[in-house]
């Protein structure tokens, strides 16, 4: 957990600037101007930069909460405070809607369908006769409290900014908690997280509200501090301004939203009244330095300018151990249960006319290793995917302690206790091993977004992350649980896989191939490991193509040539089988 | 409404709809090869139509400067990125590709722009100046950020359309300009009015649909570019200069962008800021097709056109409103068709 002491600093400073004497009120009116525009960066920090999800359409959630706030006090003559609410209300409700349509896009027709709706929204707001069309409506009133009525920049200037500071701090608790790790996964594919019983489509639509929300709040206080609105900040230039203010501070990090804001408000406000002296006459002088600045400022920092701040800081002490000694609630095991685990009955999957499965039949017992190997392209992987429901078999059945899960979602089958690692690692390697880890207990932690904010989950992550740490000593990869996992090698990247999958708490562990690229001792480790969790009262399945490993390991093997099961059987007897040598070595040997 | 007005809107429709297609066939083409999604496609249309309009009244348009300005930079960059290993003849190329052809152009430019130049002499230096604008552009703006994600390259575009449409208004000022007419002339068939400058933009159009899928299947560049839009990697592996391939998405891209420009500013008024939203419209088009389709994106721009055309009869208020919102259930169709392949992005 980040120390709270710079934050607090932050607040200080920012509260005591308006005391500063000699404070020209011009630079309080700036600030409100990156206060407004950090708020809105804010949500698409967590939008774009954390959840890979771009949006040109920011300005116009502003411009819903501005024009709630503004029809609703001036038409109705509600109080400013009851504004807030319903404001806040009519953005998120409409971030559902629109979420609801967008957040299904993928890849990039996502930021298009923003940038569509975006445009699309301005120019009704232009067009629509109680909105008061293109001349937007004024004379909306002030914030007030009692008889005090926040009409200058600087009396607004603190609804701004603690507004900012609040929300920054949310934000930064969402983030650091389990529906945050979600969120944080989002960006690397669905399909890891998905296999962990992550909701991606919901993540999404949650991470969308939020942006939506702030920026909401941003046009609530914009209302009120221009007091007049019109709906030309809500356009789709807007909305793309918001995009750079993000980018230029640092689309990963909630402070790079703040930071960006006040570079391109100060930027901006610069050029447009310094510029005309030096070049004088010309009209938008400013616009071409700043969009060559913004150019070079990208080819100089494409991450951001808050990574490349914070990296002359010295590193950040990693955060300690978590207490192990908080345990989470354990799957309950009959011990009546039945002895067969998991049953594939004579799966069958076709991509097109390939048939990558061809009629597999195996089972896995309680309390067994069973190895699944063939060449290149014999179907191991697709069979993994077919079992963890990330796609579905085309003929065939798979049962999981007796229960049909043919069509089942990677969420509902790892609610049964089977959990997987992959061929491709897919963590994410911006988080810390021990936040990678922790995705995989996801289903046994309860803790919503809005506790998360608050901080109401802080025992719920105790317990997840006490468990994450618990199996990262258990894989023995404790020294390494405070690195980012992007900086481990290959092979210590599959064991925090494992790790991961332990987190589960499952009955039956599928690997594969988790011993490429571990050297000899890492690999013995990796088979007591495996011993010792069977011995524990689990199965594992896995797919390798190291023979000595398998060989030494598994109690029973099944061999696929071409999608087709041509052998099962005891090592020993799989190493004489005629079909699999053929198989591995062709006719001759 | 009678069929007369029905006609008339189709018409419309359609001719707008074929600059759209032109547009969109660009901003695919950029994309698939770049990853940049080139918002300044519409500087590329207005500098074309207005450097061509101003050459016609006989003014000298401040682009071919820009041409020059840009092309110092390219070269700058050039020799920044090389500066472990200069030799001689790096530097002769690069001076003659980036210094001396805008400067050339620059001096033909100055003389003609004083006598008032025939038509074809005012397209050909409009179409080489823009095309050397969006040529020297991706070598100094986006080839240093190749390597980026598309977020970053998307912001970059941003810039330079800024930077772009704020020179615009430099170069030609806050005023609107038509150009004179490519092919005037018109004739009429039944209630229909044909005038020679819809007919070449439908010739323009069609010639250069054509002209990029012959390019793209026969020709050794064309495949290269294909293969670039695939894997950058792959391409490099198998030995095709990917910068190259950059190069030539973006000379196609603003010259067909001038050249959308020099045909609609004799129909339409257009300034210094027009090309934005034009450009969008022929995004929309882009997008539809998937940003990978070309034939596709053709279609797609005339619906574009036909949708502007008829909603600008019925609710002209809300024409920009139903152009837009059209992409949401196609993209909502399109997504739902293609389930989501799983990316590594970064």
């Amino acid at each position: 957990m980040q120390s709270r002491l710079p934050i607090i600093v932050f607040a200080a400073l920012m509260a005591a600037i308006p005391f500063v004497p000699g404070m020209p009120p011009f630079w309080i009116v700036l600030l409100d101007n990156i206060g407004l525009a950090a708020l809105v960066a804010m949500g698409l920090v967590l939008l774009t930069g954390v959840g890979g999800l771009t949006s040109f359409g920011q300005a116009a959630f502003v411009g819903f909460g501005a024009y709630t706030t503004a029809v609703l006090s001036t038409a109705y003559g509600l109080s400013p405070w009851l504004t807030l609410p319903l404001s806040l209300v009519v953005s998120g409700s409409l971030a559902v809607l629109l979420g609801l349509i967008t957040v299904r896009l993928s890849g990039h027709y996502l930021p298009l369908g923003t940038l569509a709706w975006g445009l699309g929204l301005f120019y009704l707001f232009s067009k629509l006769e109680f909105l008061g069309r293109n001349d937007g409506i004024s004379a909306i009133p002030p914030l007030s409290i009692g008889t005090f009525k926040m009409l200058s920049p600087g009396s607004i200037y603190y609804a701004i900014w603690v507004a900012v500071i609040v929300s920054a701090l949310l934000t930064m608790n969402l983030l650091d908690s389990r529906t945050g790790r979600a969120i944080r996964a989002l960006r690397r594919g669905h399909v890891a997280a998905e296999a962990f019983g992550v909701h991606t489509p919901r993540a999404k639509l949650l991470v969308f509200i939020h942006a939506a929300v702030l920026a909401g709040l941003s046009g609530w206080l914009y209302a009120h501090l221009q007091r007049a609105v019109n709906p030309t900040p809500f356009g789709a230039q807007a909305g793309i301004e918001y995009l750079f203010i993000a980018v230029v501070g640092g689309a990963g990090y909630v402070w790079g939203g703040v930071l960006g804001a006040a570079i391109v408000v100060v930027l901006k406000e610069v050029l447009q009244s310094y510029l005309p002296l030096i070049l004088p006459g010309s009209g938008q002088v400013e616009t071409i330095v700043f969009g060559i600045m913004l150019v070079a400022l990208l080819q100089l920092a494409p991450g951001g300018l808050w990574p490349w701040l914070m990296s002359f800081l010295p590193e950040p002490t990693r955060g300690k151990k978590p207490d192990t000694s908080l345990k989470l609630a354990q799957r309950t095991r009959s011990p009546g249960q039945s002895s067969v685990l998991l049953q594939v009955d004579k799966a069958r999957k076709q991509f097109g006319g390939v048939v990558a499965v061809n009629n597999v039949s195996f089972d896995v017992q309680a309390r067994e290793i069973v190895a699944l190997i063939g060449p290149n392209g014999a179907g191991k992987s697709t069979t993994f995917n077919l079992i963890t429901g990330v796609l579905s078999a085309t003929s065939g059945s798979i049962s999981v302690l007796g229960r049909k899960v043919d069509k089942a979602p990677p969420q509902e089958i790892v609610k049964l206790g089977i959990s997987r690692t992959f061929q491709h690692v897919k963590l994410v390697p911006d988080m810390t091993v021990l936040e990678n880890v922790a995705i995989g207990a996801h289903l046994r932690g309860h803790s919503g977004p809005i506790a998360s904010m608050l901080r109401l989950d802080r025992t719920d992550e105790a317990k997840l992350l006490a468990e994450a740490a618990r199996q990262i000593e258990r894989v023995g990869l404790t020294e390494q649980m405070h690195q980012l996992a992007g900086s481990l090698s290959l092979g210590q990247q599959r064991i925090v896989e494992i790790a991961r999958a332990l987190c589960v708490d499952p009955m039956l562990l599928l690997l594969d191939e988790p011993a490429a690229g571990l050297r000899h001792m890492e690999k013995q480790q990796l088979a007591k490991l495996l011993r010792d969790l069977r011995d524990g009262g689990m199965s594992v399945l896995l797919v390798e193509h190291d023979m000595g490993f398998v060989m030494n390991l598994a109690d029973r093997i099944v061999v696929l040539d071409f999608g087709t099961k041509i052998a099962e059987g005891s090592p020993a007897t799989i190493k004489t089988n005629p079909e699999v040598i053929k198989a591995y070595l062709g006719v001759a040997a | 409404m009678n069929t007369t007005i029905m006609l008339f809107l189709v018409q419309d429709g359609i001719t707008n709809g074929a600059i759209y297609a032109l547009l969109g066939l660009a901003l695919v083409l950029v994309f698939a090869v770049t990853r940049v999604i080139l918002i300044p496609q519409g500087e590329f249309v207005t500098y074309g139509a207005l450097t061509y309009a101003s050459l016609a009244a006989g003014q000298m348009p401040g682009t071919a400067k820009l041409a020059l300005a840009l092309g110092i930079g390219a070269f700058a960059f050039d020799l920044f990125v090389a500066r472990k290993a200069l030799h001689g003849r790096l530097i002769l190329r690069s001076a003659v590709t980036n210094i001396v052809l805008p400067a050339i152009v620059l001096a033909l430019t100055v003389y003609f722009a004083g006598q008032k130049p025939p038509v074809a002499v005012s397209i050909a230096l409009s179409l080489v100046i823009v095309a050397m604008i969006g040529l020297y552009l991706y070598r100094v703006a986006f080839q240093p950020l190749a390597h980026t994600s598309v977020l970053v390259l998307l912001i970059a575009s941003v810039g330079v359309h800024l930077a772009l449409q704020g020179l615009g208004l430099l170069f030609f000022g806050a005023e609107g300009q038509r150009g004179p007419a490519v092919l005037s002339g018109a004739f009429t068939a039944g209630a229909l009015r044909f005038t020679g400058q819809s007919l070449t933009v439908y010739g323009i159009t069609i010639a250069f649909i054509v002209g990029l899928w012959l390019f793209f299947g026969l020709t050794l560049y064309g495949k290269a570019l294909r293969a670039t839009a695939v894997n950058r990697l792959g391409a490099r592996l198998v030995g095709i200069r990917t910068t190259l391939s950059g190069q030539i998405a973006f000379l196609l891209a603003s010259v067909i962008g001038a050249l959308s420009g020099i045909m609609i500013v004799p129909i339409t008024t257009l300034y210094y800021d027009s090309g934005f939203l034009i450009g969008l419209k022929g995004f929309v088009a882009a997008i539809i097709g998937g940003l990978v389709s070309y034939p596709l994106t053709a279609v797609a721009a005339l619906v574009v056109g036909l949708v502007e055309a008829f909603s600008s009869f019925y609710a002209s208020n809300y024409k920009e409103v139903i152009v837009f919102m059209l992409l949401i259930p196609v993209l909502l169709l399109r997504s739902l068709a293609a389930p989501a392949v799983e990316e590594e992005k970064d």
